[in-house]
């Protein structure tokens, strides 16, 4: 009895020792992550040879946000201009190898698919203002926002639906949550304006496809405050990277691409001032071509191997699941009131959406890898598409006899999405807006069909339907520390990650299995040989014994 | 019984240190290789190339060796007797017929043996050291000019190679055992004595 309640009590002692242990633990968490933010604020504080609080043409209310570009181009005469120049104004991307002209503007993916006749929409993701349709100016100066890269008070937000605007009116976001979204305090934002960081380009790069995490694979809302496991240059409490370190700009040009990306360089590092118009991103370009000192048999590998396939083991690595596949042809589904449909899976994601279709999300994902010389070549709006197989939305060129190919990790995006059976097309289709041609406003296939495939320049065969599509991605961030990258034989193995790459040699990976049958059969016959032969004198001389 | 010096101090070192690590690199490269799994692939690597460093600068030696002591002169091919040793092999060594061979310090190995240690010497060690040597310089081949040479094919040859010396391996440890006992190859690589019957 007395043993009883002794040790009840006691672990009672135990579990309130436990919660309040616990719970300091916890605080101490959000204390570390605050001290994080203050010293960056310090530093960037005593950084800067130019505090922006203090001039005269900040001093405002403003209105919009090009009220606030004026002020900027102000001092920053050229910036505007500059801006005018990159992708991320144009959004348009002439590959120079296999002259495709590519870019946001252009390609069709399979996510949201296509820019075309969403623009007010997509825009909240453009460095402008009022990009809503064709009319817009891209030539006007204060259309450039130069806010939603230089904030630095992550207070500034636009909107979807707003054409590039963040709202001015308070304003019930997201739509019909019941919650008030005030305005943003520009003059604060404009004030407090600085380098970019990974939040600023995280504001949109991390939302890519829709939602965190949806679109890359290897960028999303976890590399804010990374941990070490997770990004080894930009942790947080470490060498604490911005997207800049290693994407140096020059004049606003951001370098590093998808679109014609690096896939093979053995240049070495680039020392600082040579400008030999070479990618500065590379991760040669600060390593070297012979980063491995411990091990240098590792070296060996660079010719075939990309870095990222052995130091990014996973992607989608900070807890964040990224969609892996999107199924068009399931959008419109209602409910019995013809309302929209959301369905969440067990991990609480949106698994079905009467609007976009059935989703499926994965978390910590195993790269699929291929050979890459760094051509991509698109499935363009217009190019041939019959129906009867796979459409590649983008192909990784490359090849093992290639010398500028090495294997790539990659995330694969399976989809099925509208085309237009009569035009022999890929669809362009008119998602987003208040009007009623919109799909997601009256879920009509039709309607949405003729609006898209007019704004892409091309009259609705009147018949569409789904086709199934690959659209792949390098995978390029989340570089893991190198304890976790892979261990030898996660490749070197008969059924290792490499076994669906063609065309190269991969010792202990069963390579050469005629000749190890031939070879081993004469070792067994050999040895039977011998195992007879000295039976046979075992034999013969136990008889002569007699 | 006779006896007599047979093998110096350092041809008995050489012989059954190059032994132990011809049977660890068997192992550890087959496994390299994918054929099992041992020490994990990784340490396999790491062992094998270790190993192959005590080879080579053990094999500098023995060539040094066989050289200032003219012992190279064991190897000289000779087809004399050779019919009379497979005889020997076939039928003589079941009846206790005669070894045809006498040993001697100046000519150690039968004609048979004379012929299968040149073949090691000529054939499966050239093939293994070179597309080895080749294999641990993969990257740094074009430097000599041997860019073309694409690792499929070295690891083809030093594949061939492992498996020609596997094979050579199971032939000479029980033809160790086909003395006039059982024993006397084997006391006498120990001992340095052979012990024939006179
Ligand atoms: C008795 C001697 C040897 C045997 C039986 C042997 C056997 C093997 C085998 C079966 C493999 C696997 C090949 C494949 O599957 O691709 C291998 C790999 C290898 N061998 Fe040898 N080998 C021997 C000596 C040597 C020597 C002398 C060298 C160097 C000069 C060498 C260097 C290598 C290298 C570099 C590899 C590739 C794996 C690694 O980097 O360790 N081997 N060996």
């Amino acid at each position: 009895m007395n043993t009883t309640r002794f040790s009840i009590r006691y672990l009672l002692l135990i579990a309130a020792v436990l919660m309040l242990s616990l719970s300091s633990y916890a605080a101490e968490q959000k204390e570390s992550v605050a001290t994080i933010k203050m010293t960056q604020a310090a530093k960037q504080a005593s950084k800067s040879t130019a505090d922006h609080t203090k001039f005269t043409e900040l001093q405002k209310d403003f209105e919009s946000g090009p009220e606030v570009t004026a002020a900027c181009l102000e001092c920053h005469t050229e910036a505007a201009k500059q801006v005018h120049s990159t992708k991320h104004w144009t959004w348009e991307f002439l590959n120079p190898a296999t002259k495709q002209r590519l870019g946001k503007r252009n390609v069709i993916n399979n996510f949201c698919t296509s820019v075309k006749s969403n623009q007010a929409f997509c825009s909240a993701c453009h460095v402008g203002y009022g990009w809503k349709d064709d009319t817009f100016d891209f030539a006007k100066e204060e259309n450039v926002d130069c806010l939603v890269c230089h904030d630095t008070t992550g207070k500034y937000k636009k909107i979807p639906g707003l054409s590039g605007h963040p709202n001015y009116k308070p304003m019930e976001w997201p739509p019909k949550s019941g919650k008030i979204r005030e305005p943003v305090d520009l003059k604060k934002v404009a004030q407090n304006v600085g380098k970019t960081s990974r939040d600023s380009c995280g504001s949109c790069h991390f939302y890519g496809g829709g939602g965190n995490a949806v679109k890359h694979g290897d960028l999303d809302s976890s590399l804010k405050q990374p941990l070490r496991y997770l990004d080894v240059h930009m942790e947080a409490k470490g060498l604490n990277f911005s997207c800049g370190k290693c994407h140096l700009s020059d004049s606003h040009e951001v370098t590093g691409s998808r679109y014609a990306p690096t896939a093979a360089d053995d240049k070495g590092a680039l020392l600082r001032g040579k400008e030999d118009g070479r990618n500065p991103t590379t991760c040669v370009a600060c390593h070297g071509n012979e980063p491995h000192k411990e091990y240098a048999k590792l070296n060996d590998h660079i010719d075939k191997v990309a870095c990222q396939t052995c130091h990014i083991p996973e992607f989608a690595r900070g807890n964040i699941p990224t969609k892996m596949t999107w199924d068009w042809s399931t959008a419109g589904r209602l409910d019995e009131n013809g309302k929209r449909l959301k369905i969440r899976n067990s991990g609480g994601m949106v698994a079905y959406d009467s609007k976009k279709g059935d989703f499926t999300y994965e978390s910590s994902v195993i790269p699929e890898y291929v050979w890459f010389n760094g051509n991509v070549r698109y499935t363009l709006f217009g190019d041939k598409v019959d129906g009867s197989e796979i459409v590649k939305i983008n192909q990784f060129m490359g090849g093992p006899d290639d010398p500028n190919s090495r294997i790539w990790p990659v995330k694969v995006f399976r989809g099925k999405q509208p085309w237009d059976v009569g035009n022999q097309t890929l669809a362009v289709f008119h998602t987003a807006g208040e009007d009623d041609n919109a799909y997601w406003k009256k879920y009509d296939w039709e309607k949405a069909m003729k609006v898209g495939m007019a704004a892409a320049g091309m009259e609705y065969s009147g018949k569409m339907d789904f086709v199934e599509t690959e659209m792949s991605w390098p995978i390029t961030h989340m570089v893991a520390p190198k304890a976790d990258a892979l261990s030898c034989a996660q490749c070197h193995n008969e059924n290792g990650r490499l076994r669906n790459v063609q065309g190269i040699y991969l010792p202990g990976a069963n390579n050469t299995p005629v000749m190890d049958k031939i070879g081993l059969g004469i070792a067994l016959l050999a040895l039977l040989g011998v195992l007879a032969h000295g039976g046979i004198r075992i034999l013969t001389s136990r008889k002569g014994a007699k | 019984m006779a006896r007599i010096y047979i093998f110096k101090r350092f041809e008995r070192f050489w012989h059954w240190s190059q032994a132990a690590l011809i049977v660890f690199m068997l192992l550890t490269g087959f496994e390299v290789h994918g054929s099992y799994r041992i020490f994990g692939f990784e340490n396999a690597v790491t062992y094998h190339t270790f190993a192959a460093w005590m080879i080579i600068a053990l094999w500098v030696f023995a060539v040094f060796w066989h050289f200032t002591t003219g012992e190279w002169k064991q190897y000289i091919p000779t087809m004399e007797k050779v019919d009379a040793m497979v005889k020997y092999y076939i039928t003589g060594i079941f009846t206790n017929a005669p070894h045809p061979f006498k040993q001697t310090r100046l000519s150690k190995h039968n004609p048979l043996q004379r012929l299968a240690y040149l073949f090691v010497l000529v054939v499966i060690n050239p093939v293994i050291w070179f597309s080895g040597w080749a294999y641990l310089f993969y990257n740094d081949l074009a430097v000599v000019g041997l860019g073309w040479l694409s690792l499929d094919w070295i690891a083809f040859f030093h594949v061939v190679g492992a498996f020609m010396m596997l094979i050579f391996f199971i032939a000479h440890v029980y033809l160790a055992t086909a003395g006039h006992t059982p024993t006397a190859h084997i006391k006498a690589m120990i001992t340095g004595w052979e012990e024939s019957e006179e």
